[in-house]
């Protein structure tokens, strides 16, 4: 019956730049015999947007899993702003971590605001008591929790739309309402699965708008996604996992220029090198396709 | 009118509107509107010659029974009939589709009308049973139906079928083709939203909404003999469906959505005026039936429609509440001799009902979907058989076996002895009513707690469990506890309603609290009445407990068939009415949003 509401201005998870949010140590996930995910350490500092690539099947949602509190890991440890995270999802959430799903999961049969409000489950306190007797906390609580989320809705883009039922929200709004309930635990660290996935190319260019102006409100964030270009413009960190590794981590010049990274994505060259004549064919081929389509400098993407 | 049907236009272009039935429309509407009235005007002649069909209706000048219903039903086609005309003051009845009510209504009537013919043929043995006024009702229903069917409206453009069909799939094609032409004839569209009107006119309009209900009600389960109540159903299906068309009840429900608190006041107000009405205690015992069935099924509807837990023994905790009241009741047979008062008892009773649903929520609720489902529908047979077994010989001497505990006292609360006649504002109140009256109010407790507890924190975290649990962990929902909350939640309400029930039936035994059983409620009929209704609506329960408690009760005649019947009805609406009978307001959004903006959702597949 506690109606202690946090609603600043700032979002309370931020925290002071440079100080590590997210600390993975020697994070390994067996099932049975097989080793999803061996020994990646990954830290995310505050203020800082770090991406996760990788091939299909290299661990990377499986990693994920394990920083949503889905899995715990079976070797090493996550720690959230220096504790170790509970291996309940919704006390992650409490925690301070929240996170998109690839496959969007909106309730789609609540309206946009409602579904914002369940964001903020975990920092409101009201129990059934509270409801059924509606003291005057009650009201006061339950309006700053609108209030406070019409911002957020404000913030994404969807104020407009509050009322509209979830379902009902073309596929990028669907996406931007995602955010916007993630945000609304009032996050230290968001994670974000795909957010890109489907998108055409202006969606995706508004998409990174959102994610640094995420990030200017003090809040790291992690990114998993397969559109390179998206990646590379976007994160100050980039890590790249291959079968369960952790290949590189670095800066997006690093990383697009390892040769490693290249082999995982589209395989080491043969033994016996192509000669010069095939080389010459491919790249005379390759000219002529730049000609039709926009081929972007990073080619190892795979969309 | 056979000569007209040549008239119709072999190659009429697509975009042109035209009706069902080939009668210029013009005609067609004369045709209904005249049709109506001389409706109205037959039911004041004598159908029969005899005394012997129920209702009387050999009476010239005064409509009786089945009469009545035929008359209703022409009064709302002549109506209808002339909005569709445009009539000045008229047309505010139909800010949807007249035309849509017009057909609505006309098909009602002619539905009414042509049963009770058929039924007095059928009673009495032959047409020559009828007297005049029969055949003219018969003839008056019909052309108005037939004109109504001339009205024209927009028809669907037809799928392009395959050539490749073989028999059976051109059939099907075709067959669905005809039923979508069907539909549309009877299509009514939204009306555009109505002006604000004075506070005190929407009120009176809520007023008269919940009289009109009251009588309808009070109608209904006063139906004497079945073909009566069968005539009732009929004229008050079409006749919600007419209104419904023509745009009123959208209106009225508008309003009732502006002033919820003055709503619900009305509505418990025209509840409770219901045993005022009654003249004996006869119909009052059915009313507290319902409304016994009804709270519960509301009480079910938290745990089914907003937590979305699928509970099949949800009466164990009816059981579960009777038997603790019945226990402190003072009852001779009761092993404890005490007898508490009457609140005592009623929180006793929710109380203990709310631990059993912790106890059994607890272990279960880990459970997802039909697993909790086999579980739920376990306990309630282990409630049954355990409190069957606790006779004496089986086990401990605590419920008397299938005895049950009998003789329960009636309930006293400061000095107003339930058992008692009284006479409250000039009406008598007997024994049912007294109950009635009590039980309304242990409803309408139900309903507050319904009401705010789905429009809050803990609500929407139902809701968000419902939609998709990984979800609702993934932002902080401790799916577990809410879970558990909404279940003991709904065992405590039910608790309460069964420490009521207690007293209203004297006895209390195993009987009553299986999963199926003949007479409601059970819990198959519980979930029944809560998916009917419509889930997670508070009207919903309410309405199908209602309607699934007097079928039954009303339609005697089909005995053994009763059940086959009920089977065949639930099939049937599920088919053509998922939603339930009063959809719940986001199920309205989307019909809403989805005729304003096609949701685009085809992307969400990649």
């Amino acid at each position: 019956m506690t109606t202690d509401t946090t609603t600043k201005d700032a979002a309370p998870g931020s925290s002071a730049p440079g100080e590590v949010v997210l600390d993975a140590r020697g994070v390994t996930m067996r099932f049975g015999g097989l080793t999803a995910v061996r020994g990646v350490d990954l830290t995310v500092n505050s203020g800082e947007i770090v991406g996760l690539i990788g091939p299909n099947g290299a661990g990377k949602t499986t990693f994920f899993n394990c920083l949503t509190g889905l899995y715990v890991p079976t070797e090493g440890e996550v720690r959230y702003k220096g504790n170790v995270l509970p291996p309940k999802s919704f006390k992650v959430t409490a925690a301070g971590i929240a996170r998109t799903f690839q496959n969007i999961r909106l309730f789609a049969n609540m309206t946009v605001l409602e579904n914002v409000l369940v964001g903020r489950h975990t920092r409101t306190k009201e129990g059934l008591w509270s409801a059924l007797l509606r003291g005057p906390g009650f009201h006061k609580a339950e309006a700053a929790s609108r209030e406070r989320a019409m911002e957020l809705l404000e913030f994404v883009g969807l104020e407009a739309k509050a009322e509209h039922l979830a379902r009902n929200l073309p596929y990028g709004e669907q996406r931007k309402l995602e955010i916007a309930r993630a945000l609304a635990s009032e996050p230290g660290l968001l994670l974000l699965d795909e957010p890109t996935a489907g998108m055409n190319p202006q969606e995706t260019r508004a998409t990174e708008e959102l994610v640094f102006a995420i990030r200017d409100k003090g809040i790291a964030v992690l990114v998993i996604e397969h559109d390179m270009r998206f990646i590379f413009n976007l994160c100050d960190r980039v890590a790249v996992l291959v079968q369960g590794e952790k290949l590189v981590e670095g800066d997006s010049a690093t990383v697009q220029g390892d040769e490693r990274v290249v082999a995982a994505y589209l395989g080491e060259p043969f033994e016996d090198a192509p000669g010069d004549e095939e080389v010459a064919e491919v790249e005379a081929a390759e000219a002529h396709a730049e000609t039709t389509t926009d081929a972007a400098p990073g080619k190892e993407n795979d969309r | 009118m056979t000569t007209q049907t040549s008239a119709e236009t072999p190659s009429a272009p697509a975009a042109v509107q035209t009706g069902l039935i080939g009668i210029p429309a013009s005609l067609g509407r004369a045709l209904a509107t005249g049709g109506g009235a001389l409706t109205i005007v037959s039911t004041f002649l004598a159908w029969t010659w005899t005394a012997e069909f129920p209702g009387d209706l050999t009476v010239y000048g005064y409509p009786g029974g089945l009469q009545v219903l035929v008359l209703i039903g022409g009064v709302l086609t002549t109506l209808f009939g002339l909005a569709s005309y445009g009539v000045k003051g008229l047309d505010r009845l139909t800010p949807g589709s007249a035309d849509g009510a017009l057909k609505m209504a006309a098909l009602g009537t002619f539905a009414t009308a042509w049963y009770t013919v058929i039924a007095i043929s059928a009673k009495l043995g032959g047409l020559v049973n009828l007297e005049a006024g029969g055949f003219v009702v018969a003839i008056a229903t019909l052309a108005a139906l037939l004109g109504a069917l001339a009205l024209p409206f927009e028809r669907p453009t037809p799928e392009p079928s395959d050539p490749d069909d073989t028999g059976l799939e051109a059939f099907r094609h075709q067959s669905r083709q005809n039923w979508n032409v069907f539909k549309a004839a009877f299509a009514g569209k939204t009306p555009a939203p109505a002006a604000q009107l004075p506070v005190y006119v929407e009120i009176l309009v809520i007023v008269a909404a919940m009289a009109l209900g009251l009588i309808v009600f009070t109608y209904g389960i006063g139906t004497e003999y079945d073909q009566l109540f069968v005539g009732f159903l009929i004229t008050a299906g079409f006749g919600f469906a007419a209104i419904a068309k023509a745009g009123i009840v959208a209106r009225v429900s508008a309003i009732t959505a502006r002033h919820r608190t003055v709503t619900m006041v009305g509505a418990f107000t025209a509840a409770a005026a219901f045993p005022f009405t009654q003249s004996d205690d006869q119909y009052a015992t059915i009313g507290v039936y319902i409304l016994i069935f009804a709270t519960v099924a509301l009480g079910l509807n938290i745990v089914v429609g907003l937590a979305g837990l699928l509970d099949l023994g949800y009466v164990a905790f009816l059981g579960v509440g009777a038997y603790t009241a019945a226990l402190v009741s003072g009852s001779p047979s009761s092993p404890l001799h005490v007898s508490w008062p009457f609140w005592a008892s009623a929180l006793t009773g929710a109380a203990v009902a709310m631990v059993f649903g912790v106890l059994i929520g607890a272990p279960t609720l880990r459970l997802r979907g039909d697993y909790l489902a086999i579980v739920t529908l376990g306990f309630g047979e282990i409630f049954r058989i355990t409190v069957l077994n606790m006779d004496g010989t089986s086990g401990p001497d605590v419920t008397n076996g299938s005895n049950g505990i009998s003789s329960i006292p009636n309930l006293d609360i400061l000095g107003f002895d339930f058992g008692q006649e009284h006479t409250l504002l000039g009406a008598t109140i007997g024994r049912f009513a007294n109950y009635f009256l009590l039980m309304l109010l242990i409803t309408l407790i139900v309903v507050v707690v319904f009401r705010r507890s789905s429009d809050s924190r803990i609500g929407r975290a139902w809701i968000a469990i419902r939609e998709d649990e990984t979800a609702a962990l993934a932002m902080g929902i401790n799916g577990f506890r809410v879970k558990l909350i909404a279940f003991a939640l709904g065992a405590a309400l039910a608790g309460l309603a069964g420490s009521v029930q207690a007293h209203v039936t004297y006895t209390v035994t195993p009987e009553q609290y299986q999963f199926a059983h003949v007479v409601p409620p059970n819990s198959a009929f519980l979930l029944a009445a809560v998916v009917l209704g419509g889930m997670g609506t508070i009207s919903g329960p309410l309405v199908g407990a209602a309607l699934l408690y007097l079928i039954p009760a009303k339609l005697q005649f089909l005995g053994d068939y009763q059940l086959f019947a009920f089977g065949v009805t639930l099939v049937l609406l599920m088919r053509f009415r998922p939603e339930g009978l009063i959809p719940n307001r986001r199920r309205q959004l989307e019909f809403h949003e989805e005729a304003e903006a096609p949701a685009v959702l085809t992307k969400a597949g990649a």
